[in-house]
């Protein structure tokens, strides 16, 4: 078994206030539609328990 | 222009934050997971001509499910095919050419359903479709293992919960366009598939142009590769055409056609299964068998609740997939896989066992159990594969392994529903119509069991000895 090769290891900088904006944005950005996607999936399954 | 595509230019900064890769991929698995969601042009799509009702020369339910099983058949034939050029072009490309093939599909589709052309409808969300499904689903597989090192099995569980919870968007915004574009001489049809595939265009370039591939050499900050040699993870690589050579990845086909089989046991009945089981009965007890008015009465919501649950099922199935594969990160796949497939068939036996006792929230919980392990075993896949066969060409051995999951999808459904005739043809009712199915899947799930008993390491003769980065170097296969 041969070990993969590193050439380098760069450490990951701690995030500028920029790239903290990009992430929430990416976030919501997907996690909007899927909350509303669960949201109308639960309110449908409450006819199960009803 | 299309140069930014390029592998080459989606190489990160510094200060690129790796938390915006599963954004990212969730961007395009939302969006392609819609297809488990198609099924609510049906019955829209039965009533083309006629409107209110299906008319003369209107397509039927059959023809239409054909929908579905073409683009899964893509899905897989296309993620075999594709995963080396994945590979080599890099996710963003990749993404890509599967928005343009998702997008696109609808767009020819909607064509097809204007023209009334049914095999047109087939070429645009089947074919067209599918590619793009099955490029989507592999793309950002390897870039993602590639990104966290650390965490393999919760980064591919958090993109591939998205491709899980696609329907839960995708079915309430067809219905809602369906119903804005819907008129007294159309049902709306055509304008939703074209405006569904451009939203879905072009919510997945968020996905394009947020990817990044690692530098090479990259390694998240302290991080330190374990230094205790584990049985079953490999630093080594090996290609994607060797990797069908090897026995795991066999071993490993198997667990993945057998666990998405026992899922579809669940899946393709629990509506008529959770009515005739648990419902009906409940439902009409107490009813005089032959007042059938007051019995059509009481029965009239029971297929609405029965897709409440069909959806409690679909929201499970995602929440499994990034919980079960987070899970392994831990605990290791194989055990993870034991679970599944040993719990599993526990779980199978006692369907039938709640359906007889009349106890709605145990059949319920434990199809809900079921689901989280049937996502799981989809998500925790691109992990061991990472584990056995290494990184360089994951995304590649991933779409060639999901073959399993082709034939699963068009096998599945026919022995379940086949089963099921059987047993109605010979009389049986109620729980017993199930029931041989549930053992059926017991059988299976103990099956893929003993196979994930025998996956082991890969023979070192497979292991490419300079791996370097790119993946389109000509590997080096060590001497035999």
């Amino acid at each position: 078994m041969t070990a993969m090769p590193r050439s380098s290891n760069q450490p990951m900088e701690s995030p500028p206030a920029r790239s903290v904006g990009l992430l929430l944005f990416a976030w919501l950005y997907v996690g909007v539609p899927l909350a509303w996607g669960v949201t109308q999936t639960i309110m449908k399954s409450m006819a199960l328990f009803h | 222009m299309l140069d930014i595509l390029d592998r080459e230019h989606s190489v990160a900064g510094p200060g690129y934050n790796r938390w915006l890769v599963p954004p990212a991929a969730l961007a395009i698995h939302l969006c392609i997971g819609q297809v488990y969601g198609f099924s609510v042009f049906k019955l829209p799509m039965t009533k083309l001509l006629g409107v209110t009702h299906s008319a003369q020369g209107d397509w039927t339910q059959s023809q239409l499910a054909v929908i579905f099983s073409i683009a899964i058949f893509f899905l897989g034939m296309s993620a075999a095919f594709f995963g080396k050029w994945v590979e080599k072009q890099g996710p963003r490309k990749a993404m890509f050419a599967a928005a343009g093939c998702f997008g696109g599909g609808f767009i020819v589709a909607a064509l097809g359903v204007a023209l009334h052309n049914l095999w047109l409808v087939y070429l645009g969300y089947g074919v067209l479709g599918g590619i793009g499904l099955g490029i989507g689903y592999i793309s950002p597989v390897s870039t993602l293992v590639k990104w966290f090192p650390d965490r393999p099995g919760m980064a591919t569980g958090m993109a591939i919960m998205g491709f899980g919870g696609g329907a839960m968007i995708g079915s309430p915004l067809a219905v809602s366009l369906m119903k804005f574009y819907s008129t007294p001489s159309s049902v709306g049809v055509v304008e939703t598939m074209l405006t569904m595939g451009t939203i879905y265009f072009l919510f997945m370039m968020f996905g394009v142009f947020t990817v990044r591939v690692p530098a090479p050499g990259w390694q998240p900050a302290g991080y330190v590769p374990s230094a205790q040699p584990q049985k079953l993870v490999t630093d080594a690589d090996v290609t994607a055409d060797d990797a069908p050579k090897t026995r795991p990845f066999w071993l490993l086909w198997v667990i993945l056609c057998f666990n998405v089989t026992a899922g579809i046991g669940i899946l393709e009945q629990a509506s008529p299964m959770i009515q005739e089981m648990l419902l009906y009965p409940a439902a009409t007890g107490g009813i005089d068998p032959a007042n059938t008015a007051a019995i059509t009465q009481a029965t009239a919501p029971l297929a609405a609740v029965a897709g409440g649950f069909v959806g409690l099922l679909s929201l499970f199935n995602m929440i499994g997939r990034f919980f079960w594969s987070s899970t392994s990160d831990y605990i290791g796949r194989k055990n993870v896989y034991y679970i599944y497939l040993l719990l599993g068939p526990l779980l199978y036996f006692l369907i039938p066992v709640a359906g007889r006792m009349g106890s709605t929230p145990l059949f319920v919980g434990i199809c809900v159990l079921i689901l989280t392990m049937y996502g799981g075993g989809f998500a925790t896949i691109p992990a061991y594969l990472r584990d056995l066969f290494g990184t360089m060409q994951v995304g590649a051995i991933h779409g060639r392994l999901i073959t399993s999951w082709s034939v699963a999808g068009v096998l599945g459904p026919l022995l379940v529903n086949g089963i099921r005739d059987y047993q109605i043809a010979h009389g049986a009712v109620g729980v017993e119509r199930y029931a041989p199915t549930m053992y059926l899947m017991c059988g299976l799930l103990l099956i893929a069991a003993l196979c994930n008993y025998l996956v082991g390491p890969v023979d070192s003769k497979y292991h490419v000895r300079d791996t370097g980065y790119a993946p389109t170097a000509k590997p080096q296969l060590k001497g035999k």
